[in-house]
């Protein structure tokens, strides 16, 4: 397993929104974390990607302990995010957003650049160039010059795709990627993602989009409450009886 | 040309002040570049002028190494300070920074060896106004340079949303470290270089309004391209000059008018040029654009 988490708890005061959580997730594969709103899909996130540390429990990354680290560090480790009220950095154009997200892979030329060495002006070059592929893969090549302030909701949130995967993480956290799109570009995050997990990158995926969860996951958890209800591949979850009746709910 | 000539020495010192007060912006300008807002720096080039006086005075230091001193001294001093306070957010550092600037003047009014509050007089002449320009074109080079590279990009990345910077892996505190300790450089540089052209240092010349005179330079010349605070701090040393040269032209007294002139030209760059003296070509631009437009709609 690339990701293990193991009996995660996080409390805010008297609420526990994870209430021993666990979730495995393999290298090369789409993990959907689905359940009712305030399931603690996102809580979930947060304390993987470092953002809160969990009141207890474990977070195993490729063999490393990473539960309360900070954000950086686990980053640096291999996980990166979007998240779900998009966090774009507004004055910035998309391609700039994108060159932020290669910060872990670009090499440090602050000496080079004061020195006009003709390394630092090759280095930019690659970052740029690989920054416009990104940017392309998510369909966006030709708004690379725009402030992301000025673009839709659902170009956005494919910048922070990008961002997200411009580091070459290990594992993506995406919350929400498709809030606000139309089904065209719903489609094209799914490709998105597929292509992701087709070069053995991870990817996990919170969703309210059923229909894309099913498409695109190789398994799927459902939380409530806190707690993991079920897991497995999209087909067993679906027809699972507690699924159901978290979702529609269930006759007393 | 001896009208030029004569125009430069006419207002050498003028011209001197005005490099002077680019660097002090320069040095706001490390910390606000990446969110930070720091009142430190008038506390920070006390040390420095301080540091750089004493050498010269009580050590018979050469005067580069003066210098030296000035820059390195409030920088080693930034590192204990900024680790606690970089903590803080926005106007909460403020005010602890502005804590440390008073804490930096009591203690030099208080301190006998340093004349306590008459401060420190004949100090030797030995800056020139070149020596100036140099130091801030370096600087100016410096943050130049620093756009575009990977540490450029970060620091934009902090200013705009700390948490998400973080996320991509960019340690913040670290660069927010190194960006409030490369200004306390700038700064107690700058006061060594002032020290050591008006001759005297003297606590009170460090205080609050000083730290806030800085601020002011950056955020009217325009805080978000290096070359703003410089814009700033030029437009600001020039224009009660320009006034007091005005009301004289018209026969007035250059007296409170000038100053109410000042304040009234101020609080009109603040409110109609948000993104400073460096923003006017792109606001005319867009104001151009919004009247074609209309016309166009009829």
């Amino acid at each position: 397993m690339l990701l293990s988490v193991e009996e995660l708890e996080r409390s805010f005061g008297g609420v526990r929104a994870l209430d021993g959580a666990a979730v495995q997730v393999a290298k090369g594969e789409v993990h959907g974390l689905i359940g009712p709103n305030g399931a603690g899909k996102t809580t979930l996130l947060n304390v993987v990607s470092g953002l809160f540390r969990p009141t207890r429990g474990r977070i195993v990354l490729g063999g490393e302990r990473i539960d309360g680290l900070p954000p950086h560090r686990i980053a640096a480790l291999g996980i990166t995010r979007t998240y779900q009220n998009i966090r774009l950095f507004p004055g910035l154009t998309a391609l700039e957003n994108v060159m932020v997200g290669a910060h872990l892979v670009r090499p440090g030329d602050t000496l080079r650049r004061m020195l006009f060495l003709p390394s630092a002006r090759a280095d930019e070059a690659k970052a740029r160039e690989a920054a416009l592929q990104l940017l392309s893969r998510v369909g966006l090549r030709e708004r690379a010059h725009h402030r992301v302030s000025g673009l839709s909701y659902g170009d956005q949130r494919r910048v922070e795709i990008a961002r997200a995967l411009a580091s070459s993480p290990r594992l993506v956290l995406l919350d929400e990627p498709t809030a606000g799109m139309n089904a065209a570009e719903v489609q094209a995050v799914a490709t998105v993602i597929r292509q992701v997990a087709s070069t053995g990158q991870s990817v996990v995926l919170v969703e309210h989009n059923v229909q894309l969860v099913m498409q695109v996951c190789d398994r799927i958890t459902v939380l409530n409450f806190g707690k993991v209800i079920t897991h497995g591949e999209p087909r067993h979850v679906s027809s699972h009886p507690e699924v159901i009746a978290a979702y529609l709910g269930s006759e007393a | 040309m001896p009208d030029l000539a004569g125009f430069f020495l006419t207002y050498q010192s003028l011209f001197a002040f005005i490099g002077l007060n680019g660097l002090l912006a320069l040095s706001v300008y490390c910390t606000l570049c990446c969110g930070q807002l720091s009142l430190a720096n008038a506390g920070f080039m006390a040390i420095g002028a301080y540091a750089g006086a004493l050498l010269t005075q009580n050590a018979h230091a050469p005067y580069p190494l003066a210098l030296l001193a000035g820059a390195l001294l409030p920088a080693l001093i930034a590192v204990p300070l900024g680790l606690p306070v970089l903590r803080l957010r926005g106007v909460f550092l403020a005010i602890a920074t502005i804590g440390f600037g008073e804490v930096v003047r009591l203690g030099f009014v208080n301190w006998s060896y340093t004349n306590g509050a008459l401060g420190l007089v004949a100090i030797p002449q030995k800056t020139q106004p070149w020596m100036i320009w140099v130091a801030l074109a370096v600087v100016m080079f410096a943050l130049a340079r620093l756009r575009g590279s990977r540490a450029g990009y970060a620091l934009e990345a902090i200013r705009e949303d700390e948490a998400a910077a973080r996320s991509m892996g960019i340690p913040s505190t670290r660069y927010k470290l190194s960006m409030f300790v490369a200004g306390a450089a700038v700064a107690g540089f700058a006061g060594a270089l002032e020290a050591h052209l008006t001759y005297m240092v003297a606590p009170n010349g460090y205080g609050f309004s000083r730290a806030v005179d800085m601020l002011v330079y950056a955020v009217v010349g325009g805080d978000t391209v290096f070359y703003g605070p410089v814009v700033g701090a030029a437009f600001l040393t020039v224009l009660p000059e320009a006034l007091r040269g005005g009301a004289r032209a018209l026969g007035l007294s250059p007296g409170p008018l000038r100053m109410f002139l000042n304040g009234a030209i101020l609080l009109a760059v603040i409110l109609f040029l948000p993104n400073g003296i460096v923003s006017l070509p792109r606001t005319l631009r867009a104001l151009r654009l919004r009247k074609a437009s209309r016309a166009a709609l009829g």
